[in-house]
């Protein structure tokens, strides 16, 4: 089990070098940043000075070890755009992303297993096709339209919630914005949070019915009833459980989906989370913010891998490796 | 009223399918005695297995009892709803299925699939059922039992494991065991303990069997009375040593004739020629008709009941003939 997590660390590592390569190259290529940040009339002695002060004159190498080990600080230089540290624009936002997708994915998971268990065991029922149904809409429906459709409906036309913003938010020690605690910030995070949870959920409640379905078709759920155990020991204790490796799997991706892909969300609500700076400063050329996003993100999705394969272990015993007693 | 232990009368399976209902099981009768084993043999799709999953009340919809009764213990026990029938399951009808590879959760340990079905059944504390499972294991012929139980399924092998099946099906004695060929996935080599296994064990505790299988040769040392099924009905159904020995429908003089004799090296393997007829189109008359090298007009236009002959019950006109020239 240590081995295992050591060498995944290894893998993760490798992997977070590979992006940081991939962020730093982003530099070289797209066009000249100090053309963006000064203006058209901008001597060139002055162009220069900039460029050596944001090290752009150095080798290629020299300043990708100094991209690495700055990354690896949490260090992202200075924002083109915005002249302050990446790191603390970031920082400033993350917040409300990470509020923002915590609450959807808990919504998500909150309805989807339930869901899912039910169309799962009772597919017949018109109650389940009628869910499967609508889960349609929710995977086919692209986000941004279901984002305007909630706006017109419930701000627009009932008036019952915010459009957009976060509502007030509150500053926990440790300079951790919350929205969570006041009944603006709670109000306006519902719609924000149904919209981008939505897809997920969806996914996930066809995901846990289809394995239902497999699973209860399996040998040992028929025999579990043979037994005599109970529906509940059955359908929850016996069948839920093996349908969740694959669940892990795909909810593990689908939560990191829920960080990285909340941009389009947080455009549609004017939501101030860090897609919102992204997709500023894909506008404006800002490739520190850029890079440092691409870096942030991968370094969420590796981590979620690790967790995931871990609790791979956790769920299934044939994983263990140790103690093989088999054949006799 | 019955001192049988379990009664099927006139036991009636359908599946309604698309073009129209499909009678599996028809007017199929035989009861099981306290301590009996009732072996039920028959080709692939002749209602055995079917026969089993209507007595442990597990039919696979759309599949269900369209008419009979199953009587288990002086009870009615085929009109059960879910949560009646569960409480017989295990506690008095157990069940061993044909894949002990399969038939266990993955994700448990062998321990806590026993002591789970054991306090479904008792009120035994779960110190209490733990022991009974180290018991249960020890009696099965597991080895070093304090340290499987807390082992997960994939660390025995196959023959372990439908020993750990075994023990499962037996844990709380229920009065009688339907055990669909439970030794068909194993080795060659490994079937035989596993047989004399469950033989052992249901005679020490007053267990009935009803053993499907198509393996003659484990009715024959197994079974006390034995059960032929053809195309949904019994043909023949009588003490174990008569109808091995003196086979009298043609169908099970078929299926002993096809049982290689060892030593008979130049012979080539005897089997009956052609199959078994779908469930949809069977012939009018009798079932085995088309392959019966006995046939005449009678077995064509009606079909035969069960008629008895020397102690055995066995579906055929053969014998009804022969009962008129007298």
């Amino acid at each position: 089990m240590v081995a295992f997590i050591l060498r995944r660390l290894a893998q993760s590592i490798l992997v977070m070098l590979v992006v940081g390569l991939v962020a730093f190259f982003m530099f070289q290529f797209l066009g000249d940043p100090v053309n963006q940040m000064v203006g058209v009339d901008t001597p060139i002695a002055e162009r220069e000075a900039l460029r050596e002060r944001l090290g752009l004159n150095d080798p290629l190498i020299i300043r990708f070890g100094k991209f690495v080990v700055n990354a690896a600080q949490l260090e992202f230089g200075l924002s083109y755009q915005h002249k302050s540290p990446v790191t603390d624009l970031l920082l400033e936002r993350l917040p409300a992303t990470i509020e923002l997708s915590m609450v959807s994915a808990v919504i998500a998971f909150a309805l989807a297993l339930p869901a899912g268990v039910y169309t799962g065991l009772y597919r017949n029922r018109w109650s389940s096709k009628a869910m499967l149904t609508l889960s349609l809409v929710g995977i086919s429906v692209p986000t941004f339209l279901i984002g305007i459709l909630f706006i017109y409906l419930f701000a627009v036309v009932l008036g019952w919630l915010p459009s957009f913003g976060r509502g007030d938010v509150v500053t926990l020690p440790g300079g951790w914005t919350t929205g969570l605690l006041t009944t603006s910030g709670l109000k306006a995070i519902i719609l924000p949070a149904l919209t981008l949870g939505l897809f997920t959920l969806t996914l996930i409640m066809r995901l846990i019915r289809a394995e239902m379905l497999e699973v209860l078709r399996t040998d040992y759920i028929k025999f579990a009833r043979a037994r005599g155990l109970t529906n509940r020991a059955v359908n929850f204790g016996h069948a839920l459980k093996n349908t969740l490796v694959p669940v892990i799997t795909v909810t593990g991706l689908l939560l990191g989906n829920l960080i990285a892909f909340a941009i389009i969300t947080e455009s549609v609500f004017q939501w101030p989370g860090m897609g919102r700076l992204f997709l500023q400063s894909i506008q404006e050329v800002d490739l520190p913010v850029m890079s440092a996003y691409l870096v942030m993100i991968s370094f969420l999705f590796v981590v979620l891998n690790l967790v995931v394969d871990i609790l791979y272990y956790v769920v299934d015993p044939r994983l263990r490796v140790e103690g093989h007693g088999g054949g006799h | 009223m019955s001192k049988h232990l379990l009664e099927v009368k006139n036991l009636r399976i359908e599946f309604p399918t698309r073009k129209g209902l499909l009678t599996a099981i028809d007017d199929v009768s035989f009861h099981i005695d306290e301590g009996e084993v009732l072996g039920v043999v028959g080709e692939s799709g002749a209602g055995k297995s079917l026969t089993g999953a209507a007595i442990i009340g597990l039919l696979e919809p759309p599949g269900r009892v369209a008419g009979g009764e199953i009587v288990m213990n002086g009870r009615r026990i085929d009109n059960l709803g879910y949560e009646e029938m569960r409480k017989i399951r295990g506690r008095e009808i157990g069940a061993i299925f044909q894949d002990p590879l399969t038939s266990l959760n993955p994700l448990y340990t062998v321990g806590r699939q026993l002591t789970e079905t054991i306090m479904t059944h008792t009120d035994m504390t779960p110190t209490k059922a733990r022991e009974r499972a180290v018991e249960l294991l020890t009696e099965v012929g597991i080895p070093a039992p304090e340290k499987r139980v807390d082992q997960y399924p994939h660390q025995f092998s196959g023959g372990m494991r439908q020993r750990v099946v075994i023990a499962l099906a037996l844990c709380v004695n229920p009065k009688l065991v339907v055990a669909d060929e439970p030794t068909t996935a194993l080795d060659v080599s490994i079937q035989a303990q596993i047989i004399a296994l469950l033989k052992k064990l249901c005679r020490d505790h007053g267990t009935a069997v009803m053993l499907v299988t198509h393996d003659m040769g484990v009715i024959a040392e197994t079974a006390d009375r034995v059960a032929v099924m053809y195309a949904g009905r019994i043909a023949e159904i009588g003490p174990v040593r008569q109808v091995v020995k003196q086979a009298k429908h043609p169908y099970t003089e078929g299926l002993m004739g096809s049982i290689p004799v060892i030593g008979h090296t130049d012979e080539k393997l005897r089997q009956i020629e052609g199959s078994m007829p779908r469930l949809t189109n069977i012939p009018t008359g009798c079932a085995f008709n088309p392959r019966c090298p006995k046939a005449f007009d009678r077995c064509f236009k009606e079909r035969p009941d069960p008629i008895d002959v020397d102690g055995t019950e066995v579906a055929c006109w053969l014998y009804d003939k022969e009962a008129a020239h007298v």
